[in-house]
Parts: structure tokens; C-alpha cells; sequence
């Protein structure tokens, strides 16, 4: 402890200096901390895919829609507990950059498979007592400040109602929220029943199937089984975890999200390596001094303390302030304006982001504070 | 007279002077050039992602070209055209003609899944089923290898930036199509546009394929002269057999690219200025340093009847070339590593890939160079300030 004094003395010394290597190291730390919210948005929630959910679409492409009537099919194939489907309706609100998923569902059945969608007990009664009830995420209800109550009006871009019209409107009953910090809320959902009567063509026809299961362990099998129902009819399906479905649209973005995080991971390192030299810099300069130290009794291995102490200190600051910003600037909301469905700091990412800190300060101190073991007190301080 | 002339004089003596130093503080100096060439070389290349793709898009539209869409869609994947309506569509005024009829195309528009080359994953690849009219909508369209698909036949062609980018789609290769599989026989370039990216194939076989019946899901037309759009619009519009809608090739397009385009250039804008803040400081760090390393010197001149004015613009012209070496070095190594570098990526707003090429453009390297000289200069002022402030007695009593 008595040291820290010594420390703090030492980095006071040129002021402007450290805190300029602070203030580098701030920035290289706020931008790993901001990637890794962005690399998460762009993951989607993986780490949250059910595990015990599988998803059924079309075999020749996800566009291509299936029959309603293979929910009861699916149902039937052992070791399924629920199916229950979904459809891209792909509309807009008032401008076409405000884009945000929606889907047609069946109230009870999606609440009952997606039991990480909140909502209280009377906005669930709402929505089954509702026909043109919707609910909307958290996220997305306040990106366009609605409130319980509303009329929403959405723009189709695929399903015209019948006689051609374009704009659907729904009442909005309820917003729901995320039991777990990874769960989209920049869903709309709205009623399969209204929709299905409401829509011009392609009655009874749906977009892909989420089924529930008993047994993970068990996935592929149950897959290949549904897979077999379909098989050599004019709907086959494909079917394959939710994990895998998400990490396959994830991968569509592929090459260039991993080309931008690794030039972006070249240039952390230049800013640390920019700041590490500025670090060593400082402690050669005072090479007189810490032969001065060893004359008046600082062992070898204190000074080599002292070094590394002083680098560790710049580091931790800079670091764990850049971390902190980093943080509060995922807080305030994503680049896009909420194209991204997740975009927060993964716990995971802190700690690498402390881990580097550590073997930042290292490789920084390392070897200055050599060196300064190494010193011989007559030739320093003839110098 | 003599005043400016001097205070010139007395600017180039002490830069020279300065610039002569340099060698002996080449650690710290190096620090800072590194510094901002990494921060130029990401920033030009994160951007010329971004030019790359627009690039693309501009290259897919001329302007005697429209493109016509069920009217709410905004684009082709969530379009739908009967076979009536592109019959009425091809009879508007205003269409250019050949011996064909006119030049309108309607088109179906599908993906497939295909395992992309770089990382064996599935991608979403567009598959277009075409009429006759279409390589003569597109006039850039030529076939570079092989042969056209025989019309009416379950053969395809592929565009040049698909053949890269995604496997099995070599001339002799197959592709699953539903049941099916349809061989690839030629390989067609397109000006470097959209279409390099999708696989063409007889419209009338691809629609039983999708169980589509006669139906498209937009109509390519080349107009007479681009002048003709309003005229050609109006007659669909006014029409009423149809619901659709026309726009302009280049509108469509650059509607298509917004969303990635502008996700992309603001990101790497983004993390441009974070850096560029993080090199400031490292700028800022090598000037102070060096600075206070001359201080008796620079005092010196000052005793000597140097002006604090010369002193300032000195110390900036240093930091500003050691900027604009480190600029220069960042640009260059990004448009060594990076122009022309092929990639696909999925544009959301198609739900498809796009392939592209990376393109640093010299506007884009100007610009790397210019931010790099912001960053020198910012670096640069407070030190040289400090610089000329200082009190010359203090400065040379200090060791």
C-alpha cells in the first residue's frame, strides 16, 4: 500500500502525459467494448436460441410458404410436445426505413412456446379478447413512443387485404418484455385468425413451424422424422434447431462483419501498442532515478515491482474507464435506430475486455521493468 | 515590408531546423506515424466496404431502365406480377422495341440455398427465372463462358461474382432446384452490377418449379429514352387493370443498397472518429514529448528574437508530416490490401447475397489522408502553443 503513493507520485509527474496514455487507452477499450455489443447484435441471440425448440420451413427456401395443416402432422411425430407457426407479414410503419419483424401467430400458442415473452395477465386477456390485437416489444414500442391503447397503423408490402387494400391497422393491447436480456423485443405480433380472413390470397397457408421438444438430446432424430412426414410431398420441409436456423441467418451476413472486426481488432492493438511505447518511454527516462532507488536499499525485485505497478496502474484506469463509457454508449442505443434486434455488452466481452487490461499492462511493463532489474547502480547513475 | 518577409524566413529557419532534429527523436515520432496509419488504413477500408456495394448497385442501373413492382412493394421478393399484367405492362407507351416486341421483361425472383466458398455455410442466393427480353433489357449482359440456358429446358447460367463466391457452380456442376437437379451451362457478366450475383434460368421453368402458375414478381423495361418514364408511368398508373408501380432502375437500386450502405458507412465512420480521438492523444503525446525535449532550444530562439507566431507554425508543420506520412502510409497499405478484394454479404432489404468488390476509390484515399491531417494538426496545436508560451527565462534556467 505504501507504494501506491510512490506510484501515483510518479505518473503526477508529467501530468499531461499520462493522462493522455489514459486517456488512449480509454479510447481503445471504449471501441472493444462497443464492437462487442455490435458483434452480439449481429450474432442475434444465439445464446438464446431454445434449446429444446426446432424449426420447420420450406425444403427449397425459406420464402416459400407451407400449409397450416401441417401443424396437427408435426404434432403427431413422437417426441414433439407443440408446433406452432409463424409468417413474415414484412410491412412498415409510416416509412420503409422503420422496419421492424411482424408476425401473425396464434396468441396462446406462441405465449405458451415462448414463455421469455412477458406480458401481464390482462394484456394477454386483451389480446384474446381483441381480433385486431397486437403486441409489440418493449424495444420497438419505445423506438416509435407507443402506448396500450393505440391504433397502429401497418403498411403491407406482401399481404394486401382483400379488395387490394394496403394498410392494415391493429389495436395495440399489450407490450411485452424480455425475461432474459437476449430476448427480442422488437417483435409485433398480431392475430393468425385476422389475419388469415383479412388476407387477399393464400389462405391457410403459413411461413415456417417452431416445435417444441421433449428432449434435446434427441433433436436430430426428431428432425429426420419430421422431415420423413413431408417427404415426396409437394410441401417437403426442412427442419433444424432454432440455434442452427439462427446461426445460418447470423453466417448470411458472414465475410464482412468478419472482416470488419478483425481490421477494427488490428487497430485495438495498434492504439495499445501506440500507448504500451509511450509507457516505456516514460520509464526510461527516469532510468537515473530508479538507480537512485536501488542505491538507497530498493531491491532488484522491488523495482521491477514498482515498474510493473506503474503500467498496471495507467492500464487499469484507462481500461476500466474505457470499458465504463463503452457500456454507457451501448446504453444509449444502437448506430442503426434499432435495426439491430439485440445490441447490448455480453458479460463475456467485459471480462476478455479485463483480461486484456491484464495482459496489456504485461507485455507494457515487461520490458522497462526488466531492464530496470537489470540495472547496475553505478553505470545509471553515471549516465 | 520587411516585417512579413522575416516572419516567413523565420518560419522556414526554424522548420528546417525542426525537420533536422527529427532522427533523433525517430522512437516517439514513429509512434505517432504508426498510430495514424492504422487508424487511416481501417477507416479506408471499413469505407470502401461501403463503396464497394454502392458501386455494385450503381452499376446495376441505366437510365433508360425501369423497374416495375406490385405497387406497396418495395422489392422484388415481396412483388408479385401476373401474366396478364406483364402482358399489359409490355403494350405502355414509351417502351423501346426490337424484333421481339418491346423491350420489357418480366421476371420471377426466388432464392436458393447454396454453401457460400469462404465459409461452407449456407446463403441465400437469387435465382431469376427470365424471359427473352431480358439480356436485352440489361444491355451489358454478355455470356463470358459456355453457352445460354436452351429456353424451355432445366439448364442455368450463373453470374460471374455467384461463380465466386459460392460453391458448385462451376460449368458441369449441378444445382438442386426443388427435386431436381439443373446443370450449370455458361457463366454471363453484367457490368459488374446486381445481377453478377444471381443465377438465370427460363422463367417458364422456374415457375412450376415454385408452383408459381403465370405469374412474375416484376417487369424489367428499357425505355426509348429516359425521358419517356413519366409518360410510361402514368399510363400504368392510370390504368386500372393494374395495381403497380414504376421507378427508375437507379432509384431502386440505390433504395435496395440504403440500408446496408448507410449501416455500414456509419459504423465505419463511427469507429473512425473513436480511433481518430485515440490517435489524437498519441499525436499529442509524441509533440509534447517533443517539445519539452527542446524546450532550451526553442527558448533559445526566442532570445534570439524569433517570434512566438513562426515558433507555433513550426512545431503544427511538424506534426503535420509526420500526419501525413502516417496518412499516406495507412491509405496505401489499405488499398494494397484491400481494392478490388471480393466478398458477398446478405442485403437485407432483398433478403439475397450481393457480391461485391472492395473499391478504394481516390476519393476515399483523399479523405484518408485529409482526417489523418486533421489528426495531426489537433495533435500538434496545444503542444506548439505551450511552445511559444513559454516563459523564455524559466525555459533556459530549466535542465
Amino acid at each position: 500500500m505504501k507504494y501506491l503513493f510512490l506510484l501515483w507520485s510518479n505518473l503526477r509527474r508529467k501530468k499531461t502525459r499520462s493522462v493522455l496514455t489514459v486517456l488512449s487507452i480509454t479510447v481503445a477499450f471504449m471501441l472493444f467494448a462497443y464492437l462487442g455489443a455490435i458483434r452480439q447484435g449481429f450474432g442475434q441471440g444465439i445464446d438464446v436460441a431454445g434449446l429444446d425448440r426446432l424449426i420447420v420451413r420450406h425444403k427449397v427456401s425459406l420464402i416459400q410458404l407451407l400449409p397450416a395443416a401441417h401443424e396437427a402432422r408435426i404434432e403427431q411425430v413422437e417426441g414433439v410436445v407443440d408446433a406452432m407457426h409463424q409468417t413474415w407479414f414484412g410491412g412498415v410503419y409510416q416509412k420503409p426505413t422503420n422496419f421492424f419483424p411482424q408476425m401473425p401467430v396464434v396468441p396462446e400458442e406462441y405465449l405458451a412456446m415462448y414463455p421469455e415473452v412477458l406480458l401481464s395477465d390482462e394484456e394477454r386477456k386483451a389480446w384474446l379478447n381483441t381480433r385486431s390485437g397486437a403486441i409489440a416489444g418493449r424495444t420497438t414500442a419505445d423506438r416509435f413512443g407507443w402506448k396500450v391503447g393505440d391504433r397502429i397503423p401497418i403498411n403491407a408490402s406482401i399481404w394486401t387485404r382483400k379488395g387490394g387494400e394496403q394498410t392494415w391497422e391493429f389495436d395495440l393491447v399489450g407490450i411485452y418484455e424480455g425475461a432474459e436480456r437476449g430476448t427480442d423485443t422488437t417483435q409485433f405480433l398480431f392475430r393468425y385468425d385476422f389475419f388469415d380472413e383479412s388476407r387477399e390470397f393464400g389462405q391457410g397457408l403459413v411461413g415456417w413451424y417452431t416445435v417444441r421438444i421433449a428432449d434435446p438430446e434427441r433433436s436430430a432424430e426428431i428432425a429426420a422424422a419430421i422431415d420423413g412426414v413431408f417427404a415426396n410431398s409437394p410441401h417437403e420441409t426442412k427442419t433444424e434447431a432454432e440455434g442452427a436456423f439462427v446461426q445460418g441467418f447470423a453466417k448470411q451476413i458472414g465475410d464482412v462483419g468478419a472482416i470488419i472486426m478483425s481490421i477494427v481488432a488490428a487497430v485495438f492493438f495498434t492504439i495499445l501498442l501506440v500507448a504500451g511505447n509511450t509507457m516505456a518511454y516514460a520509464v526510461r527516462e527516469r532510468t537515473g532515478e530508479l538507480a537512485v532507488l536501488k542505491a538507497l536499499g530498493f531491491t532488484d525485485r522491488g523495482v521491477l515491482g514498482l515498474v510493473l505497478g506503474e503500467c498496471a496502474l495507467l492500464t487499469a484506469i484507462g481500461g476500466g474507464i474505457g470499458l465504463l463509457l463503452g457500456w454507457l454508449l451501448v446504453g444509449m442505443g444502437d448506430p442503426t435506430g434499432g435495426s439491430l434486434p439485440l445490441f447490448y455488452v455480453p458479460p463475456r466481452v467485459l471480462v476478455t475486455g479485463i483480461v486484456l487490461i491484464a495482459v496489456m499492462a504485461l507485455l507494457a511493463g515487461i520490458l522497462p521493468a526488466l531492464q530496470a532489474q537489470r540495472l547496475q547502480i553505478a553505470d545509471a547513475l553515471r549516465r | 515590408m520587411a516585417g512579413p518577409l522575416n516572419w516567413i524566413s523565420q518560419i522556414f529557419s526554424i522548420a528546417l531546423f525542426n525537420l533536422r532534429t527529427l532522427p533523433q527523436r525517430l522512437g516517439s515520432s514513429a509512434t505517432a506515424v504508426f498510430g495514424i496509419a492504422g487508424v487511416v488504413a481501417v477507416m479506408v477500408s471499413v469505407l470502401s466496404i461501403a463503396e464497394g456495394i454502392l458501386k455494385t448497385m450503381q452499376n446495376s442501373a441505366s437510365p433508360e431502365n425501369v423497374v416495375v413492382l406490385r405497387s406497396g412493394a418495395s422489392t422484388e421478393m415481396m412483388s408479385w406480377v401476373l401474366g396478364d399484367d406483364a402482358r399489359v405492362i409490355a403494350e405502355a407507351p414509351g417502351l423501346a422495341r426490337s424484333e421481339e416486341g418491346a423491350l420489357a421483361s418480366p421476371e420471377l425472383f426466388v432464392i436458393i440455398p447454396l454453401k457460400k466458398k469462404s465459409t461452407g455455410t449456407d446463403a441465400n442466393v437469387p435465382l431469376r427465372g427470365v424471359t427473352r427480353t431480358a439480356p436485352l433489357v440489361r444491355d451489358r449482359f454478355r455470356l463470358v463462358e459456355g453457352r445460354m440456358f436452351e429456353w424451355g429446358r432445366n439448364e442455368v447460367v450463373v453470374g460471374r461474382g455467384a461463380q465466386l463466391e459460392f460453391r458448385g457452380l462451376e460449368i458441369g456442376s449441378s444445382i438442386p432446384v426443388g427435386k431436381e437437379e439443373w446443370p450449370v451451362v455458361g457463366v454471363f457478366e453484367a457490368g459488374g452490377g446486381l445481377a453478377e450475383t444471381e443465377i438465370w434460368v427460363d422463367a417458364l421453368v422456374l415457375q412450376p418449379a415454385y408452383q408459381r402458375g403465370n405469374s412474375y414478381q416484376a417487369v424489367y423495361a428499357k425505355l426509348e429514352s429516359p425521358g419517356a418514364f413519366q409518360e410510361f408511368k402514368d399510363a400504368l398508373t392510370s390504368d386500372p387493370r393494374l395495381t403497380v408501380s414504376a421507378v427508375r432502375e437507379a432509384d431502386y437500386f440505390a433504395e435496395q443498397s440504403a440500408v446496408l450502405y448507410n449501416l455500414i458507412t456509419g459504423l465505419g465512420t463511427l469507429i473512425a472518429v473513436i480511433m481518430g480521438l485515440g490517435a489524437v492523444f498519441g499525436a499529442l503525446n509524441t509533440m509534447y514529448t517533443a517539445v519539452s525535449a527542446r524546450a532550451r532550444e526553442i527558448a533559445t530562439l526566442r532570445a534570439l528574437g524569433f517570434r512566438s507566431g513562426p515558433v507555433v507554425v513550426s512545431v503544427l508543420s511538424e506534426s503535420l508530416l509526420l500526419a501525413l506520412v502516417g496518412g499516406s502510409i495507412g491509405a496505401v497499405l489499405a488499398w494494397l490490401a484491400f481494392d478490388g478484394f471480393r466478398a458477398a454479404t446478405l442485403n437485407w432489404s432483398s433478403f439475397s447475397q450481393v457480391a461485391f468488390a472492395f473499391d478504394v476509390s481516390p476519393s476515399l484515399l483523399v479523405r484518408g489522408v485529409v482526417f489523418a491531417c486533421l489528426i495531426g494538426l489537433i495533435g500538434g496545436l496545444f503542444p506548439a502553443v505551450r511552445a511559444a508560451r513559454q516563459p523564455v527565462s524559466a525555459a533556459l534556467r530549466e535542465q
